[in-house]
Protein backbone atom coordinates (compact mmCIF):
# COMPACT_ATOMS: atom_id res chain seq x y z
CA UNK A 1 0.00 0.00 0.00
CA UNK A 2 1.50 3.31 -0.51
CA UNK A 3 1.70 6.16 1.63
CA UNK A 4 -0.75 9.24 0.92
CA UNK A 5 0.85 12.72 1.88
CA UNK A 6 -2.14 14.61 2.61
CA UNK A 7 -0.52 17.90 3.14
CA UNK A 8 0.76 17.89 -0.19
CA UNK A 9 -2.87 16.85 -1.89
CA UNK A 10 -4.52 20.17 -0.04
CA UNK A 11 -1.00 22.06 -0.99
CA UNK A 12 -0.28 23.04 2.68
CA UNK A 13 2.38 22.49 5.53
CA UNK A 14 2.61 20.02 7.75
CA UNK A 15 2.11 22.81 10.37
CA UNK A 16 -0.65 24.46 8.47
CA UNK A 17 -3.39 26.12 10.99
CA UNK A 18 -6.76 24.52 11.39
CA UNK A 19 -8.11 27.70 9.28
CA UNK A 20 -5.31 27.00 6.27
CA UNK A 21 -6.30 23.74 6.24
CA UNK A 22 -9.97 24.96 5.21
CA UNK A 23 -9.26 27.42 3.09
CA UNK A 24 -6.91 25.37 1.33
CA UNK A 25 -9.68 22.68 0.86
CA UNK A 26 -12.39 25.38 -0.10
CA UNK A 27 -10.02 26.47 -2.81
CA UNK A 28 -9.47 23.33 -4.49
CA UNK A 29 -12.99 22.28 -4.24
CA UNK A 30 -13.97 24.99 -6.00
CA UNK A 31 -11.53 23.99 -8.85
CA UNK A 32 -11.73 20.40 -9.11
CA UNK A 33 -15.41 19.62 -8.09
CA UNK A 34 -17.04 17.83 -10.64
CA UNK A 35 -19.85 19.30 -11.22
CA UNK A 36 -18.24 22.63 -12.09
CA UNK A 37 -15.05 20.67 -13.77
CA UNK A 38 -15.27 18.88 -16.71
CA UNK A 39 -12.42 17.30 -16.61
CA UNK A 40 -12.63 13.23 -17.11
CA UNK A 41 -10.61 13.11 -13.86
CA UNK A 42 -12.25 15.97 -11.91
CA UNK A 43 -14.28 12.96 -9.91
CA UNK A 44 -11.18 11.34 -9.34
CA UNK A 45 -8.91 14.12 -7.81
CA UNK A 46 -12.10 15.67 -5.75
CA UNK A 47 -11.92 12.19 -4.35
CA UNK A 48 -8.49 12.69 -3.06
CA UNK A 49 -9.12 16.13 -2.11
CA UNK A 50 -12.16 15.10 0.59
CA UNK A 51 -10.41 12.07 1.73
CA UNK A 52 -7.46 14.45 2.51
CA UNK A 53 -9.67 17.02 3.81
CA UNK A 54 -11.82 14.36 6.40
CA UNK A 55 -8.30 13.48 7.94
CA UNK A 56 -6.71 16.84 8.30
CA UNK A 57 -9.68 18.41 9.56
CA UNK A 58 -10.46 16.38 12.66
CA UNK A 59 -7.81 16.56 15.36
CA UNK A 60 -8.15 13.12 16.10
CA UNK A 61 -7.37 11.74 12.78
CA UNK A 62 -4.28 14.53 12.18
CA UNK A 63 -2.87 13.50 15.26
CA UNK A 64 -2.84 9.84 14.36
CA UNK A 65 -1.61 10.90 10.95
CA UNK A 66 0.85 12.56 11.63
CA UNK A 67 2.37 9.92 14.10
CA UNK A 68 2.27 7.52 11.23
CA UNK A 69 3.51 10.09 8.91
CA UNK A 70 6.62 11.14 10.27
CA UNK A 71 9.41 11.19 7.98
CA UNK A 72 7.25 9.64 4.91
CA UNK A 73 6.64 10.85 1.43
CA UNK A 74 3.50 10.19 -0.75
CA UNK A 75 4.09 7.10 -2.95
CA UNK A 76 6.02 5.33 -0.32
CA UNK A 77 5.70 1.60 0.58
CA UNK A 78 3.11 2.02 3.32
CA UNK A 79 2.42 -1.16 6.23
CA UNK A 80 0.55 -0.21 9.66
CA UNK A 81 2.45 -0.23 12.63
CA UNK A 82 1.36 -3.57 14.15
CA UNK A 83 0.46 -2.06 17.52
CA UNK A 84 -1.91 0.04 14.98
CA UNK A 85 -5.13 1.52 16.42
CA UNK A 86 -4.39 0.99 20.25
CA UNK A 87 -4.64 4.94 22.06
CA UNK A 88 -6.95 6.07 19.38
CA UNK A 89 -10.52 6.05 19.68
CA UNK A 90 -12.35 7.52 16.32
CA UNK A 91 -15.90 8.53 16.55
CA UNK A 92 -16.35 9.01 12.89
CA UNK A 93 -17.35 11.78 10.66
CA UNK A 94 -20.30 12.37 10.20
CA UNK A 95 -22.06 9.44 7.65
CA UNK A 96 -24.16 10.76 4.89
CA UNK A 97 -24.55 7.75 2.95
CA UNK A 98 -23.01 8.85 -0.35
CA UNK A 99 -21.54 6.71 -1.92
CA UNK A 100 -18.98 8.80 -3.74
CA UNK A 101 -17.19 9.22 -0.84
CA UNK A 102 -15.14 6.15 -1.45
CA UNK A 103 -11.75 5.57 0.25
CA UNK A 104 -8.28 4.65 -0.26
CA UNK A 105 -6.64 1.64 0.88
CA UNK A 106 -4.55 3.62 2.67
CA UNK A 107 -7.82 5.62 4.26
CA UNK A 108 -9.34 2.09 5.36
CA UNK A 109 -6.15 0.57 7.23
CA UNK A 110 -5.66 3.48 9.25
CA UNK A 111 -9.53 4.45 10.11
CA UNK A 112 -11.29 1.84 9.02
CA UNK A 113 -14.76 2.74 7.07
CA UNK A 114 -16.73 3.11 10.66
CA UNK A 115 -18.87 6.04 8.89
CA UNK A 116 -20.04 5.18 5.35
CA UNK A 117 -21.41 1.93 3.84
CA UNK A 118 -23.50 -0.27 6.04
CA UNK A 119 -25.23 1.89 7.75
CA UNK A 120 -29.06 0.55 7.83
CA UNK A 121 -31.45 3.48 6.87
CA UNK A 122 -32.58 5.73 9.67
CA UNK A 123 -36.65 5.54 8.63
CA UNK A 124 -35.89 1.19 8.68
CA UNK A 125 -34.37 1.58 11.96
CA UNK A 126 -36.79 4.22 13.58
CA UNK A 127 -39.62 1.62 12.92
CA UNK A 128 -38.14 -1.12 14.72
CA UNK A 129 -37.42 -3.31 11.46
CA UNK A 130 -34.43 -5.02 11.97
CA UNK A 131 -33.20 -5.72 8.31
CA UNK A 132 -32.92 -2.91 5.62
CA UNK A 133 -32.34 -2.92 1.80
CA UNK A 134 -28.32 -2.60 0.45
CA UNK A 135 -27.24 0.81 -0.58
CA UNK A 136 -27.45 1.67 -4.21
CA UNK A 137 -24.53 2.32 -5.73
CA UNK A 138 -23.65 4.41 -8.55
CA UNK A 139 -21.12 4.45 -11.13
CA UNK A 140 -20.56 5.56 -14.86
CA UNK A 141 -19.86 4.23 -18.29
CA UNK A 142 -19.17 5.48 -21.30
CA UNK A 143 -20.09 4.55 -24.16
CA UNK A 144 -19.34 5.93 -28.89
CA UNK A 145 -21.92 7.49 -30.86
CA UNK A 146 -21.75 4.07 -32.50
CA UNK A 147 -22.95 1.98 -29.19
CA UNK A 148 -25.61 4.60 -28.70
CA UNK A 149 -27.24 3.46 -31.60
CA UNK A 150 -26.52 -0.33 -32.16
CA UNK A 151 -26.04 -1.34 -28.54
CA UNK A 152 -22.71 -2.03 -26.68
CA UNK A 153 -21.44 -4.87 -24.40
CA UNK A 154 -19.35 -3.09 -21.24
CA UNK A 155 -17.14 -4.80 -18.98
CA UNK A 156 -17.31 -2.80 -15.47
CA UNK A 157 -15.47 -3.26 -12.68
CA UNK A 158 -17.34 -2.42 -9.39
CA UNK A 159 -15.23 -2.43 -5.88
CA UNK A 160 -17.45 -2.43 -3.19
CA UNK A 161 -16.80 -2.91 0.83
CA UNK A 162 -18.14 -5.90 2.76
CA UNK A 163 -18.40 -6.81 5.69
CA UNK A 164 -17.11 -10.68 6.81
CA UNK A 165 -18.61 -12.73 9.75
CA UNK A 166 -16.04 -11.19 12.51
CA UNK A 167 -17.29 -7.74 11.44
CA UNK A 168 -13.85 -6.49 9.73
CA UNK A 169 -14.02 -4.83 6.07
CA UNK A 170 -13.34 -6.53 2.95
CA UNK A 171 -12.95 -4.59 -0.58
CA UNK A 172 -15.09 -6.91 -2.42
CA UNK A 173 -14.26 -6.67 -6.48
CA UNK A 174 -16.90 -7.86 -8.91
CA UNK A 175 -16.91 -7.17 -12.79
CA UNK A 176 -20.39 -6.88 -14.12
CA UNK A 177 -20.84 -7.19 -18.09
CA UNK A 178 -23.89 -5.25 -19.18
CA UNK A 179 -25.60 -5.25 -22.32
CA UNK A 180 -26.92 -1.62 -23.21
CA UNK A 181 -29.66 -1.58 -25.61
CA UNK A 182 -29.64 1.07 -28.22
CA UNK A 183 -31.25 4.45 -27.98
CA UNK A 184 -29.43 5.37 -25.00
CA UNK A 185 -28.94 8.83 -24.10
CA UNK A 186 -26.31 10.94 -22.51
CA UNK A 187 -26.90 11.40 -18.94
CA UNK A 188 -29.41 8.60 -19.17
CA UNK A 189 -29.60 6.42 -15.40
CA UNK A 190 -29.91 2.56 -16.00
CA UNK A 191 -31.13 0.89 -13.17
CA UNK A 192 -30.09 -2.40 -12.77
CA UNK A 193 -32.08 -3.92 -9.94
CA UNK A 194 -30.43 -6.27 -7.23
CA UNK A 195 -26.93 -4.91 -7.87
CA UNK A 196 -26.19 -2.78 -5.71
CA UNK A 197 -24.86 -3.36 -1.92
CA UNK A 198 -26.18 -6.46 -0.29
CA UNK A 199 -28.96 -6.07 1.96
CA UNK A 200 -28.43 -6.32 5.81
CA UNK A 201 -29.88 -8.78 7.93
CA UNK A 202 -31.72 -10.74 5.70
CA UNK A 203 -32.81 -7.32 3.75
CA UNK A 204 -33.15 -7.60 -0.38
CA UNK A 205 -30.05 -5.87 -2.31
CA UNK A 206 -29.62 -2.38 -2.88
CA UNK A 207 -29.82 -1.04 -6.74
CA UNK A 208 -26.80 -0.66 -9.31
CA UNK A 209 -27.07 2.66 -11.23
CA UNK A 210 -25.67 3.52 -14.21
CA UNK A 211 -25.24 6.93 -15.55
CA UNK A 212 -24.33 7.07 -19.56
CA UNK A 213 -21.82 9.01 -20.60
CA UNK A 214 -21.24 9.82 -24.76
CA UNK A 215 -17.38 9.66 -25.94
CA UNK A 216 -17.06 13.00 -27.85
CA UNK A 217 -16.94 11.96 -31.89
CA UNK A 218 -15.03 13.76 -34.62
CA UNK A 219 -17.90 13.90 -36.54
CA UNK A 220 -21.08 13.57 -34.75
CA UNK A 221 -22.68 15.69 -32.52
CA UNK A 222 -25.51 14.85 -30.28
CA UNK A 223 -27.74 16.34 -28.35
CA UNK A 224 -29.91 14.36 -26.48
CA UNK A 225 -31.61 12.70 -28.89
CA UNK A 226 -30.94 14.62 -32.05
CA UNK A 227 -27.51 14.01 -33.77
CA UNK A 228 -25.80 16.94 -35.57
CA UNK A 229 -23.14 16.28 -38.71
CA UNK A 230 -21.61 18.97 -40.78
CA UNK A 231 -22.07 18.20 -44.43
CA UNK A 232 -19.76 19.53 -46.67
CA UNK A 233 -21.00 20.95 -50.46
CA UNK A 234 -19.59 22.37 -53.01
CA UNK A 235 -21.27 26.05 -54.21
CA UNK A 236 -22.82 24.72 -57.18
CA UNK A 237 -24.36 21.37 -54.96
CA UNK A 238 -25.85 24.24 -52.69
CA UNK A 239 -26.99 26.65 -55.98
CA UNK A 240 -28.14 24.32 -57.82
CA UNK A 241 -29.35 21.72 -55.60
CA UNK A 242 -27.82 17.87 -55.61
CA UNK A 243 -28.48 14.54 -54.67
CA UNK A 244 -25.52 13.86 -52.04
CA UNK A 245 -24.49 11.55 -49.74
CA UNK A 246 -24.50 11.23 -45.77
CA UNK A 247 -22.43 9.70 -43.40
CA UNK A 248 -24.72 8.67 -40.49
CA UNK A 249 -24.00 6.20 -37.61
CA UNK A 250 -25.90 3.38 -38.95
CA UNK A 251 -24.56 3.66 -42.80
CA UNK A 252 -24.33 6.21 -45.49
CA UNK A 253 -27.44 7.96 -46.40
CA UNK A 254 -28.83 9.83 -49.58
CA UNK A 255 -30.00 13.46 -49.08
CA UNK A 256 -31.73 16.12 -51.50
CA UNK A 257 -30.00 19.63 -51.19
CA UNK A 258 -32.50 21.55 -52.32
CA UNK A 259 -31.73 24.24 -55.17
CA UNK A 260 -30.66 27.71 -53.05
CA UNK A 261 -29.27 26.54 -50.25
CA UNK A 262 -26.55 28.70 -48.26
CA UNK A 263 -24.12 27.56 -45.76
CA UNK A 264 -25.40 27.19 -42.29
CA UNK A 265 -28.85 25.43 -43.34
CA UNK A 266 -29.85 22.53 -41.61
CA UNK A 267 -31.81 19.50 -43.66
CA UNK A 268 -33.56 17.52 -40.82
CA UNK A 269 -33.38 13.60 -41.46
CA UNK A 270 -36.18 12.52 -39.49
CA UNK A 271 -35.94 9.55 -37.14
CA UNK A 272 -32.57 8.93 -38.59
CA UNK A 273 -31.25 10.32 -34.63
CA UNK A 274 -30.73 8.08 -31.51
CA UNK A 275 -32.92 4.72 -32.15
CA UNK A 276 -35.25 5.16 -28.78
CA UNK A 277 -38.86 5.07 -28.47
CA UNK A 278 -39.25 8.42 -30.02
CA UNK A 279 -36.51 8.62 -32.12
CA UNK A 280 -34.48 11.76 -32.68
CA UNK A 281 -33.71 13.61 -36.02
CA UNK A 282 -30.46 13.25 -37.70
CA UNK A 283 -29.32 16.99 -38.82
CA UNK A 284 -26.96 17.29 -42.03
CA UNK A 285 -25.79 21.42 -41.75
CA UNK A 286 -24.30 22.13 -44.63
CA UNK A 287 -20.79 23.79 -45.30
CA UNK A 288 -20.11 25.26 -48.36
CA UNK A 289 -16.52 24.31 -49.19
CA UNK A 290 -15.00 27.16 -52.35
CA UNK A 291 -12.84 25.10 -54.70
CA UNK A 292 -9.43 26.50 -54.51
CA UNK A 293 -8.46 28.96 -57.43
CA UNK A 294 -5.15 27.33 -57.50
CA UNK A 295 -4.86 26.47 -61.53
CA UNK A 296 -5.36 29.17 -64.18
CA UNK A 297 -8.70 27.41 -65.57
CA UNK A 298 -10.16 27.70 -62.02
CA UNK A 299 -9.08 31.19 -61.65
CA UNK A 300 -10.19 31.98 -64.88
CA UNK A 301 -14.10 30.34 -63.80
CA UNK A 302 -14.06 32.57 -60.70
CA UNK A 303 -13.33 35.97 -62.84
CA UNK A 304 -16.13 34.68 -65.07
CA UNK A 305 -18.61 34.52 -62.55
CA UNK A 306 -17.20 37.58 -61.22
CA UNK A 307 -17.69 39.47 -64.35
CA UNK A 308 -21.22 37.60 -64.96
CA UNK A 309 -22.85 37.76 -61.89
CA UNK A 310 -23.70 41.03 -60.57
CA UNK A 311 -23.19 39.63 -56.98
CA UNK A 312 -23.02 41.90 -54.05
CA UNK A 313 -21.49 39.50 -51.04
CA UNK A 314 -22.50 42.57 -48.99
CA UNK A 315 -25.55 43.31 -49.83
CA UNK A 316 -27.10 42.62 -45.92
CA UNK A 317 -24.68 45.37 -44.62
CA UNK A 318 -26.85 47.90 -46.09
CA UNK A 319 -25.62 51.32 -47.49
CA UNK A 320 -23.95 53.07 -44.78
CA UNK A 321 -20.90 51.45 -45.98
CA UNK B 1 -11.92 -12.39 -5.14
CA UNK B 2 -13.89 -11.59 -8.53
CA UNK B 3 -17.24 -12.60 -9.61
CA UNK B 4 -18.88 -12.68 -12.77
CA UNK B 5 -21.82 -11.39 -14.09
CA UNK B 6 -23.20 -10.83 -17.14
CA UNK B 7 -26.35 -8.88 -17.26
CA UNK B 8 -28.66 -8.04 -20.25
CA UNK B 9 -30.02 -4.44 -19.74
CA UNK B 10 -33.65 -4.69 -21.91
CA UNK B 11 -34.87 -1.01 -22.51
CA UNK B 12 -37.51 -0.86 -19.20
CA UNK B 13 -34.08 0.09 -17.27
CA UNK B 14 -33.96 3.04 -19.11
CA UNK B 15 -36.72 4.42 -18.28
CA UNK B 16 -36.26 5.03 -14.48
CA UNK B 17 -39.24 5.50 -12.51
CA UNK B 18 -39.38 5.77 -8.54
CA UNK B 19 -41.43 6.30 -5.84
CA UNK B 20 -40.54 8.88 -3.15
CA UNK B 21 -38.56 5.99 -0.70
CA UNK B 22 -36.55 3.87 -3.33
CA UNK B 23 -35.93 7.49 -4.82
CA UNK B 24 -34.81 8.35 -1.37
CA UNK B 25 -32.46 5.40 -1.47
CA UNK B 26 -30.96 5.96 -4.81
CA UNK B 27 -29.87 9.58 -3.65
CA UNK B 28 -28.92 8.51 -0.71
CA UNK B 29 -30.70 10.87 1.49
CA UNK B 30 -33.92 10.32 3.91
CA UNK B 31 -37.05 10.87 2.62
CA UNK B 32 -37.73 14.14 4.21
CA UNK B 33 -34.69 15.85 2.21
CA UNK B 34 -36.64 14.75 -0.81
CA UNK B 35 -40.01 16.30 0.53
CA UNK B 36 -37.87 19.78 1.38
CA UNK B 37 -36.45 19.46 -2.39
CA UNK B 38 -40.05 19.47 -3.43
CA UNK B 39 -40.96 21.33 -1.07
CA UNK B 40 -38.47 23.83 -1.87
CA UNK B 41 -39.01 23.67 -5.90
CA UNK B 42 -35.36 22.10 -6.44
CA UNK B 43 -36.89 18.88 -7.87
CA UNK B 44 -40.56 18.77 -9.47
CA UNK B 45 -41.75 14.80 -9.05
CA UNK B 46 -43.79 13.72 -12.47
CA UNK B 47 -46.72 12.84 -10.91
CA UNK B 48 -49.19 12.64 -7.69
CA UNK B 49 -48.43 10.44 -5.59
CA UNK B 50 -44.56 11.28 -6.58
CA UNK B 51 -43.12 9.47 -9.29
CA UNK B 52 -39.14 10.59 -10.07
CA UNK B 53 -36.99 9.80 -12.84
CA UNK B 54 -33.56 9.21 -13.95
CA UNK B 55 -32.29 12.92 -14.25
CA UNK B 56 -34.44 13.55 -10.83
CA UNK B 57 -31.53 11.23 -9.29
CA UNK B 58 -28.58 13.04 -10.94
CA UNK B 59 -30.07 16.31 -9.83
CA UNK B 60 -30.64 15.03 -6.40
CA UNK B 61 -27.11 13.70 -6.07
CA UNK B 62 -25.03 17.13 -7.84
CA UNK B 63 -27.31 18.64 -4.71
CA UNK B 64 -25.73 16.41 -2.03
CA UNK B 65 -22.38 17.02 -3.37
CA UNK B 66 -22.12 20.89 -3.56
CA UNK B 67 -24.15 20.45 -0.36
CA UNK B 68 -21.38 18.61 1.66
CA UNK B 69 -18.36 20.55 -0.72
CA UNK B 70 -19.47 23.82 -0.42
CA UNK B 71 -21.27 24.55 2.88
CA UNK B 72 -23.72 25.65 1.27
CA UNK B 73 -27.42 26.03 1.98
CA UNK B 74 -29.70 25.05 0.31
CA UNK B 75 -30.95 28.36 -1.71
CA UNK B 76 -26.92 29.13 -2.35
CA UNK B 77 -27.02 25.64 -3.71
CA UNK B 78 -30.34 25.93 -5.93
CA UNK B 79 -28.89 29.54 -7.44
CA UNK B 80 -25.55 27.02 -8.45
CA UNK B 81 -27.87 24.72 -9.65
CA UNK B 82 -29.51 27.23 -12.30
CA UNK B 83 -26.24 28.61 -13.63
CA UNK B 84 -24.96 24.89 -13.97
CA UNK B 85 -27.85 23.71 -15.76
CA UNK B 86 -27.26 26.96 -18.08
CA UNK B 87 -23.66 26.24 -18.21
CA UNK B 88 -24.86 22.70 -19.45
CA UNK B 89 -27.73 24.26 -22.27
CA UNK B 90 -25.04 27.10 -23.39
CA UNK B 91 -22.44 23.60 -23.82
CA UNK B 92 -24.79 21.77 -25.87
CA UNK B 93 -25.53 24.45 -27.60
CA UNK B 94 -21.95 25.27 -28.80
CA UNK B 95 -21.48 21.38 -29.45
CA UNK B 96 -24.30 21.48 -31.55
CA UNK B 97 -22.80 23.99 -33.78
CA UNK B 98 -19.40 22.31 -33.50
CA UNK B 99 -17.67 24.94 -31.74
CA UNK B 100 -16.97 22.57 -28.78
CA UNK B 101 -15.54 18.93 -28.49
Amino acid sequence: MEFKDYYKVLGVERTASDDDVKKAFRRLARKHHPDLNKAADAAERMQEINEAYEVLRDPQRRAAYDQVGQGRRGGERFDPPPDWGSGFEFSGGPGDGFDAERHSDFFETLFGSVHRGGRPRAHAASRGLESAQGQDHHARVTITVEDAFAGATRRITLQSPELDAQGHVHLRQRELQVTIPKGVRAGQQIRLAGQGAPGLAGGPPGDLYLEVHLEPHARYRVDGRDVYVTLPVAPWEAALGAVVEVPTPTGTLQVNVPAGSQGGRKLRLKGRGLPCAEPGDLYAELQVVLPPADSEKAQALYRQMARDMAFDARASLGDER
Amino acid sequence: MSRDFAIHVDATALEVELETEAFARACGVDVDFVALLVEEDLVRPAATPWRFGGADLARVRRIRRLQRDFDANLQTVAVMIDLLDEIDRLRSTLRREGRAP
